[in-house]
């Protein structure tokens, strides 16, 4: 019984095995509170994004436009705050479901395939928040508070940004598992052609994940802007990579079909407690991190496949 | 008739997508861009696109088995800072240096390669693994520091000029497009990484070594990521493995999807690749001699990209 | 009189570019009848089917479904309607459980969620009542072809139709599989549901239709009770000429030199197969009979270097070997045509010159420098050779049909000039005009002294072309035919019963 539970947590027991070890190794360093929040909240804004991303490498597509997603929508709530906090948190959002939705055009209309199509979306992302913030970076309005409360700020002493990533979280899994939407995204991954013929809405749905990425990532991007404090137009480049080795380290395998977010968020656990401990080290430069981060996507990856060809 | 007609103009799209857009985009810079026709533009547009050239015709090929490398930046980045290191620093002979970097390359490569052809890794995951490791290793390397040489005997090299006139990266990239070409038509390698990439189970039955070609795709793109890093290394007299090929993969990638290249394998369209190169460079050096702001130009390169694939879409049915 | 027919379609019509592919046809289904649709490749069968469940549609004519006239514009309104089509390569979703194939896309909930508890006891009892028991709750990958069959009829019942389109359900089923596949077909008849059923198989339509309606090159040839037609009669109805020489076609007895190109003693591979002797004479035809997962498939790849053996011996030219990969077989001058064409066979999107070239590349190019007009001289010749139908062998294969597909990779294989080429189903899935070209060819091939290895489900086949036929049972040799013995009735016997006499070789 608690083998067959054990079974496909693999990224569960690391992240397991990732807290005890260093608990044992840093004691109280590791283990007190803020440590540990300091861990999940730098996690959260990747966390969010990989939660879309997980939908949509479960469909068999990809997102390379969430990184600058991310950027768009933190410049632009940021130029928003002197205006309306309001609009500084819901424009952003609507330009994320915009991207999402033209994301999901274009793969289903024009039948462009995902990896291509957000990659082109992503360059014209970006180039916009290049072009409305002339490069430099935005302040947010000093008086808006509650947007800076939404990065900074906390609920029941837990950080804001991670009460978010749980909540969409919980709501994206029971949506994965207990509804047509969901189980159609592994359908779609699984036999796209197949799908169709059972009368699954399939370019509906693969529109639909695509939007939720983008509103995932406008999210992300809101929370990042109010936690610096300004809005850069060139942050979030590289966060697409990041977000797919999380999902790919927590075994969402990117054929689609198979996965889920749990898994993910396993994953996400992993890279951050791994960078945690790197920190806590102190004599390991963010060079040598890079290195270990790569080795690890390699051996979840090879664990991966000899617990699948042993199940088979 | 007139269906016939249309029929035949959505052939010639699907067909020469790319290189229509290339010539539009041509004629409109010959109108509207001040000096643009003039060979040093020419050559211009090919020193800059030198790098995006060299890599995406292995890129091309490792596309063609269905893969993909998005690890070629990185290679890039390693290559570029050994051969600088060995070069400069330590004042090894020339030879040696590139040698160096290229074996470098290679062996980044082959552990692409090895995991994808032997161990069955997903392509992208694969070389995403260097893609996040092999620029911590450049600049672990030298520690994140640039090298630079101005001024060396070395530094005349990459911006040398054959009769006074054809810059040394025309020579060299029109070379390797021809050797792509040859390599893809012509060869039994070219052959088989196509049918590897449109059905890899029937090509074992038929007895191709599918692991081994498929390792060697791999080695040849990182091969010409280490060898377009070390010329670029020399032009630029600098070896920065903090930002050199950053992005390399995701352009090389898009010149590889205009050319018309299928992104699921099977086909090597070489030159597809070179016009989508010269489409993406041709577009920001329009927007750097007109004075635009270079961010213009990644919202023109997205609708293009978008609008080359539109057209060269199979038809369905 | 409205409430004989469940389908009419009156005065189909359907055009491509101009060319004709449906012509004025009539079709008409009986309530609770199991209809088949026959005709060769390319006489309009799927394109009939097709406007039927909507996926093209209608230049002219019209549809009757249940008494009302009907246009649906996709596949997923004909299944609402009641229309549900059992494709071929089966179309569900191998990642998800079984229970959730069945009911994917009308899920049971509560409160808006799904009910998964329900689905997997409803699940359950639908596959009870189709005499099925296994664990709904796996992926329906880790089942054999037959039971995903089941499950995409079990998916159909469910969603309440009134007509299931069978189009090639059986051509991946042993006889076993097929059986119960047929019982299920007679439930749905006794509750009402028509079938309309497509198989190239001649004896199951005549085991399971009520009509037969017979199209050619897109015109109606008629309709006729099954029990009015005789097997010949069907088929000369449907290629349009008299075809006694197709069905009743005996290999006459040759005499072959006691001269063995391969001997393979007790091969043991994993639980398929368990220890199988096989003895193959130089020019010989040597069927291989037996159900589904008896062994064919699985000796031939072992044979073939594909998969591997645990034990037992294989000896060829007097030689021990043991290939560890395809290549070396080849090497060998041992060839291979995989039962599935599309999957282990064409390269897609290649043309046939470069299909038909790509295993014999050593001679045609030079330090890996292809020679392409040796490469194109040799095409010419084999398309010529084998009648191969292509506008040019520049056409990419995918292009071709089925058959000249085949006789395309019959072609790669011969073009080497091998000494023994192993045929998996070389006719499967082809029309009964080509089917008769690729026979000849084995006949052709065996006197030019190529020793050949014919796996078949069909056992006419077999009889028609082989010099001998050994049958296995359940991973071992249950008995060897020679010369006069060869008929299907003692196929039949062995694979039912067994002659350990005549199988101890």
């Amino acid at each position: 019984m608690i083998r067959a539970k054990l079974k496909g947590n693999g990224a569960w027991l690391a992240v397991a095995i990732l807290v005890i070890i260093p608990a044992i190794v840093f004691k109280e360093k590791f283990f007190s509170l803020t440590n540990l929040l300091n861990v999940l909240r730098q996690s959260s804004m990747i966390g969010l994004i990989s939660i879309g991303m997980t939908c949509v490498i479960i469909t068999a597509g990809i997102d390379l436009s969430v990184g600058a997603t991310v950027a768009l929508s933190a410049v632009i709530a940021a130029m928003l705050t002197s205006r309306s906090i309001v609009l500084a948190i819901f424009i952003p959002l609507v330009i994320g479901v915009t991207i999402g939705l033209i994301n999901g055009v274009i793969i289903t209309k024009l039948k462009v395939v995902p990896f291509i199509a957000t990659l082109a979306v992503q360059m014209a992302v970006r180039g916009i928040a290049y072009i409305i913030t002339d490069l430099k970076s935005v302040a947010v309005a000093e008086d808006a508070l509650p947007f800076i409360f939404i990065g900074r700020g906390y609920l029941f002493g837990i950080p804001v940004p991670i009460i978010i990533l749980v909540i969409a979280a919980v709501i994206m899994i029971m949506t994965c598992k207990r509804t047509t939407f969901g189980r159609s995204l592994y359908a779609i991954g699984g036999n796209e052609d197949a799908a169709r013929k059972m009368g699954l809405r399939v370019d509906r749905n693969i529109i639909l994940v695509y939007i939720l990425t983008g509103l995932f990532s406008a999210l992300a991007g809101i929370i990042l802007c109010s936690r610096l404090g300004a809005g850069q137009p060139v942050s979030g480049s590289g966060w697409e990579m990041d977000s797919i080795s999380s999902v790919a380290i927590g075994g969402t395998l990117l054929t689609g079909g198979v996965g889920s977010i749990e898994k993910t968020m396993a994953g996400i656990l992993i890279t951050t407690l791994i960078g945690n401990i790197i920190n806590l080290q102190g004599d390991i430069n963010s060079y040598v991190q890079k290195i270990i981060m790569g080795a690890i996507v390699l051996v979840v990856i090879l664990v991966q496949k000899r617990t699948m060809e042993k199940e088979n | 008739m007139d269906q016939i007609k249309k029929l035949q103009a959505g052939e010639l799209f699907r067909k020469y997508g790319a290189l229509i857009v290339l010539i539009i985009m041509l004629l409109i810079n010959a109108v509207i861009t001040p000096n643009f026709v003039h060979i040093n533009t020419m050559w211009n547009v090919l020193i800059q696109a030198f790098c995006v050239l060299v890599i995406s015709m292995g890129m091309t090929f490792v596309i063609a088995t269905g893969g993909i490398d998005i690890s070629v930046g990185s290679t890039m980045a390693i290559s570029s800072i050994i051969f600088a290191k060995l070069l400069i620093e330590m004042e090894c002979s020339f030879f040696v240096s590139i040698l160096a970097a290229l074996l470098a390359a290679c062996i980044f490569g082959a552990f692409n390669g090895v995991l994808i052809g032997v161990f069955n890794f997903q392509p992208i995951v694969a070389t995403l693994i260097l893609m996040i490791s092999g620029r911590g290793i450049a600049q672990q390397f030298n520690n994140g520091a640039v090298i630079s040489f101005y001024g060396n005997k070395y530094s005349d090299i990459g911006t040398y000029r054959i009769g006074g006139l054809v810059p040394i990266q025309v020579i060299i990239v029109i070379l390797i497009i021809a050797i792509a070409l040859f390599l893809a038509k012509n060869t039994t390698f070219g052959l088989y990484v196509q049918s590897i990439g449109d059905n890899s189970t029937a090509s074992k039955l038929v007895g191709i070594r599918t692991t081994a070609i498929i390792v060697m795709t791999y080695i040849l793109c990182a091969f010409l990521a280490g060898f377009a890093a070390s010329l670029e290394t020399l032009r630029i007299c600098s070896a920065d493995p903090n930002n050199i090929g950053n992005n390399m993969e995701l352009d090389c990638i898009a010149a590889v999807a205009i050319g018309g290249t299928p992104m699921s394998g099977g086909k090597t369209i070489i030159w597809g690749t070179v016009v989508g190169a010269l489409v993406m460079q041709l577009i920001t050096t329009m927007m750097n001699m007109n004075n635009i702001f270079y961010a213009y130009a990644l919202v023109i390169k997205s609708a293009i990209i978008i609008i080359a694939l539109y057209l060269q879409k199979e038809k369905t049915q | 009189m409205d409430n004989e027919y469940i389908l009419e379609m009156k005065g189909i019509t359907k055009q491509f570019s101009n060319v004709e592919v449906l012509h004025q046809v009539d079709f008409k289904i009986k309530k609770g009848e199991v209809h088949a649709l026959m005709g060769e490749n390319g006489a309009g069968k799927s394109t009939l089917i097709k406007i039927l469940t909507g996926v093209y549609t209608k230049d002219a004519g019209q549809v009757f479904f249940n008494g009302e006239e009907i246009h649906p514009s996709s596949t997923l309104e004909a299944q609402q309607l009641g229309i549900s089509p059992i494709y071929q390569e089966i179309s569900l979703i191998p990642q998800l459980s079984v229970a959730e194939n069945i009911f994917i896309s009308r899920e049971i909930k509560k409160k808006g969620f799904i009910d998964w508890k329900e689905i997997y006891k409803k699940a359950e009892e639908i596959l009870k009542d189709l005499g099925i028991n296994i664990d709904v709750r796996k992926p329906l990958r880790s089942y054999g072809t037959a039971i995903q069959q089941m499950v995409a009829i079990a998916r159909s019942i469910m969603i309440n139709s009134k007509m299931v389109i069978m189009d090639e359900a059986t051509s991946s089923l042993d006889d076993d599989e097929v059986q119960i596949l047929f019982n299920i077909i007679r439930k749905l008849k006794s509750q009402g549901i028509s079938i309309l059923f497509i198989s190239h198989r001649l004896p199951e339509i005549f085991e399971i239709s009520d009509s037969i309606t017979i199209l050619k090159d897109g015109s109606l040839v008629g309709e006729y009770p099954t029990s009015s037609l005789s097997r010949t009669e069907l088929v000369s109805k449907m290629i349009g000429r008299n075809a006694e020489d197709v069905v009743n076609y005996k290999r006459t007895n040759r005499q072959i030199k006691d001269e063995y190109y391969l001997r393979a003693k007790s091969i043991k591979s994993g639980v398929k197969l368990r220890g199988i002797n096989l003895d193959i004479r130089k020019g010989e035809v040597v069927g291989l009979a037996g159900l589904l997962g008896a062994g064919r498939t699985e000796l031939a790849r072992v044979l073939f270097g594909i998969d591997h053996k645990d034990s037992g011996s294989i000896e060829i030219n007097g030689k021990e070997i043991s290939f560890k990969l395809p290549r070396e077989a080849i090497k060998y001058g041992i060839a291979f045509c995989s039962e599935d064409r599309k999957v282990e066979g064409i390269i897609p999107n290649m043309t046939v010159a470069e299909n038909l070239c790509i295993t014999n590349m050593k001679k045609v190019s030079y330090f890996g420098v292809i020679n392409k007009r040796k490469c194109s001289s040799i095409a010419e010749e084999f398309v010529k050779k084998l009648r191969i139908k292509t506008p040019s062998i520049a056409q990419n294969i995918k292009n071709l049909s089925g058959g000249n597909q085949q006789k395309v990779i019959l072609a790669r294989w011969l073009s080497m000039e091998p000494d023994f080429i192993i045929l998996d189903e070389p006719t499967r899935g082809i029309d009964v005009g080509a089917k008769k070209e690729i026979e000849d060819l084995i006949r052709q091939m065996s006197s030019q002294g190529i020793s050949i290895l014919l796996i078949s489900s069909e056992f006419e086949e077999l009889v028609r072309n082989c010099d001998r036929i050994v049958v296995l049972r359940d991973g071992m040799n249950a008995g060897i035919l020679d010369g006069n013995d060869i008929s299907e009735d003692k196929i039949m016997n062995l694979i039912a019963n067994g002659n350990m006499a005549v199988g101890g070789n």
